[in-house]
């Protein structure tokens, strides 16, 4: 037994359920108790879906269990493909119809429906969400894609997008016009609104783009294997990974291509003076390994960031994570533990945070802010306007996601040089978000993190390192949002040298030894 | 201090009951853990489950996440499903793990699921070991929020039904009111019944382990909640004797609940007119407002939390509304007779869910307001048809006088809502 406060991912039947319901024609025939339903809600609720998802529960009751749950699942199935017509039908077991053993997948394929019928295996007690995307998605692909002849014209596919997928709508779009632009058509997107029919007609297209590697992979490699269609492995997410992006598909497609990069503007963006103030600012990621590793890049060369740190929640994901953290000097955490996480970040004490919805609340309560890079999201992360993280509009996207949550460059200035001013006072925070200048009334309603932050003693040193009154009074008067980072800073240095005592001395000499 | 009028029409307790068995979309009854563990301060809720039982508290927690809620899942691995580990002694350690790092925990729950459920893992075995080696710090009980055994909110039905037989015994004559409530309401209830002269007043659950709730042979009780049934039968077991009432939802709802507490403690009708008064003109004042919007609009209740029955007569008696249907997950007589006897006749009584066959009803009745679970509620909405979600029934404030009119304005507000936007052209 593992104890589990917050989860980063689902049991594996809600991954299938993500791919069920991003798709169009398709019902999933769940085995399942009526508790169980609550799924339903991550896609109306969440996502703001419009209708229900394509799923039937049987939701057997403990009284069925000595009788018959067998039948139970017929007639659900029955039912099920009388009500909706679907193209085909996936059907599996969640948790708890696993341990009763009732085979749906033989049960439906013995039943004659008059469809394809595709079984699910999917270990509940093992594996989680994503794996249950990409295994569902690929025992579809395996089922109804169709040998057929390539287009007369360079096509793909865009693969691995689901239902709550991060921004997967927009980057479809966003993808979808930069292939136009480089002339290529987009043969099928699958699984996001694709029909078992669409899935059919996979293997006519030249080449896969793989949008989203934590659901589509599998997919994509067995198309590789059976339908000689080769798949992309860069992310198209930032600048130079799009550019890299448009490069691999010259590689695979032998054209020369030259993406139109006239709406890009991250590269101005950053390089214009305000954006110095971004210089080093010390970033921890976390989220889905695909995410973090991408996003990485972005924030390290294209915004000037410092990584401190950075994992994934994905063991899938933990090889190439931890190379790549190699590579940035740091260390890899891979863990599903939420406490560990915050733990971490804690330990670590970094200016901002790229997570997930998890890590929004912990930056939260430690006082740092946060801007929301991975799945899982809440509601507050499904946009209304057009904002995909992908190709050149995404590299715009993330350039102003990554700057809203921090104080600005101008603003800065103005917070140093009217430190004490009764608008620019430490506790009123960035000024372009509103409410905060409240924060400090109920810190755990409000992002006021950076009080909170220099409130926070930092982890190891405090115990034997006394601050003066003096020192402390000095520390008062830097910015809150350096204000942590000198704290941290000249509690290291004193560590290091010996030091009981932090006089305001001391305080300067760190901050001379830290000078960059 | 008048009885108020049965309708003249009839009312619904011998109405034909439409028992249906078919798809659920209903949640199960470890989402109680979510209010439960607000409300017993000293409560920890300890769920043997799976991630998919983690997943469901996470979801239905939405937007709450606490650094270290009062509630986690062990969730149940390959190793414990092959009886390659010994499930009670799993159970103790994850158990001794907690108490160690958790200091402030008194009683510690432990909740069945369906997986721990379907491999029979005892856990009233392992609730009796753990409360004797912790004892007397800890009480450690035991109860099922299964999706096999229980619907929503029975799991608090559960909960409170494992806490009655470790009660202390009391010969005193005492009032007990059950049933969980936020601390606002729960005032607002004790004062009302202390100005009424009722007393001692206990409640359960407590805020905390050391209070003096305790039962016996002259226990009365109320439930402030509708779907306390085992419950209810737990304290009659213990000889208690339950006073039946209508719910205290609305200006007379809460009257007649009030009413029946008083009579049996033989409050004199004057005062209680005295004391009942004004917070029954302000409650009427209250509900006025959202009447205005409610008055002569179509009600359809998808089956939740059990509160259907009592809401519908609110709603219809007090705010104007017709219901349609009238779904509820279970029914008991001894419960919600009084509700239903004051339920004017004409509605379906559904019992039991068809999801699809329900909706096929709903969409063929469109009623201007359907009261349903989050599964379905955008979906409907997207039909064109105004909804209210349920489970804000069960985390807001609603009972009593004082929130006889936020009551009806959680109704009100999606109508008006849909009034107000305008997106249409402007010629
Ligand atoms: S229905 Fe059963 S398996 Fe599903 S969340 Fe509830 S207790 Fe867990």
């Amino acid at each position: 037994m593992k104890l589990t406060v917050w989860t980063y991912e689902g049991p594996p039947h809600v991954g299938a359920m993500r791919v069920a319901t991003a798709m169009k024609g398709l019902h999933y025939v769940l085995h399942a108790p009526q508790g169980d339903t609550y799924a339903d809600l991550l896609f109306t609720m969440i996502e703001r879906r419009n209708h229900r998802p394509p799923v039937t529960y049987t939701t057997f009751q403990a009284r069925d269990l000595g009788a018959d749950t067998a039948n139970l699942f017929k007639s659900a199935c029955q039912e099920a493909v009388d009500r909706f017509d679907p193209q085909a039908i996936i059907v599996g077991a969640s948790c708890t119809a696993e341990l009763i053993q009732d085979d749906p997948g033989g049960m439906a394929e013995t039943m004659d429906l008059g469809i394809p019928v595709i079984p699910l295996e999917l270990p509940s007690y093992q594996r989680k969400e994503n794996f249950g995307a990409d295994e569902t998605f690929y025992q579809i692909v395996k089922a109804l894609s169709q040998p057929q002849d390539k287009t007369p014209r360079i096509t793909c596919n865009l693969l691995g997008p689901t239902a709550l997928g991060f921004r997967a709508r927009d980057n479809i779009e966003e993808i979808t016009g930069l292939l136009a632009d480089l002339g290529i058509e987009v043969n099928v997107v699958a699984p996001f609104d694709a029909t078992p029919d669409d899935i059919a007609r996979l293997p006519a297209a030249h080449f896969n783009v793989l949008l989203y590697p934590e659901t589509g992979e599998a997919a994509a490699r067995w198309l590789e294997k059976t339908h000689g269609q080769p798949y992309t492995k860069t992310l198209p997410i930032g600048v130079g990974a799009t550019r890299d992006f448009v490069a691999e598909i010259a590689a695979i497609t032998g054209r020369d291509l030259k993406a139109d990069e006239s709406r890009l503007r991250l590269p101005w963006w950053s390089s214009s003076v305000d954006s110095t103030y971004l210089t080093g600012k010390r970033v921890f990621l976390f989220g889905d390994g695909s995410h973090v590793m991408a996003m990485a890049r972005v924030a390290r060369d294209e915004m000037g960031f410092e990584v401190v740190g950075m994992g994934c929640y994905n063991r899938e994901m933990a090889r190439p994570l931890r190379a790549l953290a190699r590579e940035y000097g740091v260390e890899a955490l891979i863990t599903d533990d939420y406490l560990e996480v915050e733990q971490t970040i804690e330990a670590v004490a970094p200016e901002m945070i790229l997570g997930t919805q998890m890590e929004r609340h912990i930056g939260k309560r430690l006082g740092i802010p946060c801007a929301v890079i991975s799945a899982p999201v809440h509601v507050q992360d499904f946009p209304a306007r057009y904002s995909p993280v992908m190709g050149f509009e995404g590299a715009n996207v993330l350039f102003d996601t990554l700057i809203h949550p921090l104080v600005m460059g101008l603003e800065e200035h103005l917070l140093t040089m009217f430190r004490e001013d009764f608008e620019f006072h430490d506790d009123a925070g960035p000024s372009h978000h509103g409410g905060k200048a409240t924060a400090r009334k109920d810190p755990s309603e409000t992002v006021e993190a950076p009080v909170a932050a220099t409130v926070a003693p930092a982890p190891e040193s405090t115990f034997e390192i006394v601050w003066l009154n003096d020192a402390e009074r000095e520390l008062k008067k830097i910015p809150f949002f350096v204000r942590g980072k000198a704290r941290r800073n000249t509690e290291a240095f004193a560590a290091e040298k010996g030091l009981q005592e932090i006089s305001i001395d001391t305080l300067y000499e760190a901050k001379a030894h830290y000078a960059r | 201090m008048n009885a108020p009028a049965n309708p003249a029409g009839g009312g619904c307790r011998n109405a034909p009951i439409l028992k249906e068995r078919g798809q659920r979309e209903v949640f199960c009854g470890l989402t109680g853990i979510i209010w439960l563990h607000r409300k017993m301060q000293d409560a920890f809720f300890l769920v043997i489950g799976s991630r998919t039982c983690a997943h469901l508290l996470q979801s239905a927690a939405g937007v709450m996440i606490f650094a270290e809620p009062r509630f986690a899942t062990a969730i149940l691995e390959e190793t414990d499903l092959a009886g390659m580990a010994d499930s009670q002694a799993e159970v103790d350690s994850v158990v001794a793990r907690l108490l160690e790092r958790r200091p402030d925990i008194r009683q510690l729950f432990l909740v069945g699921s369906c997986p721990s459920e379907v491999i029979k893992i005892d856990l009233a075995k392992a609730a009796e070991r753990l409360s004797a080696k912790h004892a007397p710090r800890v009480r450690v009980l035991n109860y099922s929020g299964s999706g096999i055994e229980t619907t929503f909110t029975q799991g608090e039905d559960a909960a409170l039904a494992a806490m009655v037989p470790v009660l202390p015994e009391t010969t005193e004559r005492e009032l007990l009111v059950v049933g969980a409530l936020p601390d606002v309401v729960e005032d607002q209830m004790v004062d009302l019944l202390d100005k009424l002269g009722v007393g001692p007043v206990r409640l359960l659950p407590s805020r905390n382990i050391d209070s003096e709730t305790g039962i016996g042979p002259n226990t009365v009780f109320a439930l402030a909640q509708p779907f306390l049934g085992d419950t209810h039968a737990a304290l009659e077991r213990r000889g208690a004797r339950h006073l039946p009432a209508p719910f205290p939802f609305g200006e007379e709802g809460t009257t007649e609940w009030l009413r029946v507490i008083a009579n049996e403690f033989g409050v004199d009708p004057a005062h209680f007119d005295a004391v009942t008064e004004a917070p029954r003109a302000r409650a009427r004042k209250a509900v006025a407002a959202a009447t205005e919007t409610l008055g002569g609009k179509s009600l359809f209740f998808f089956p939740d939390s059990q509160l259907e029955i009592p809401l519908a007569r609110f709603l219809t008696r007090e705010c104007g509304m017709t219901a349609i249907e009238v779904g509820s997950p279970y029914i008991h007589d001894a419960i919600h007779g009084p509700d239903l006897e004051l339920l004017p006749a004409g509605p379906t009584i559904s019992e039991g869910q068809d999801v699809d066959k329900q909706l096929e009803r709903a969409r063929a009745a469109r009623p201007d307001l359907t009261v349903c679970g989050l599964g379905l509620a955008n979906p409907l909405e997207a039909e064109g048809l105004a909804t209210k979600w349920a489970i804000e029934l069960v985390f807001t404030p609603v009972h009593f006088y004082e929130q006889a009119g936020d009551l009806a304005g959680l109704f009100s507000r999606p109508l008006r809502r849909k009034g107000l936007l305008k997106l249409e052209a402007a010629e």
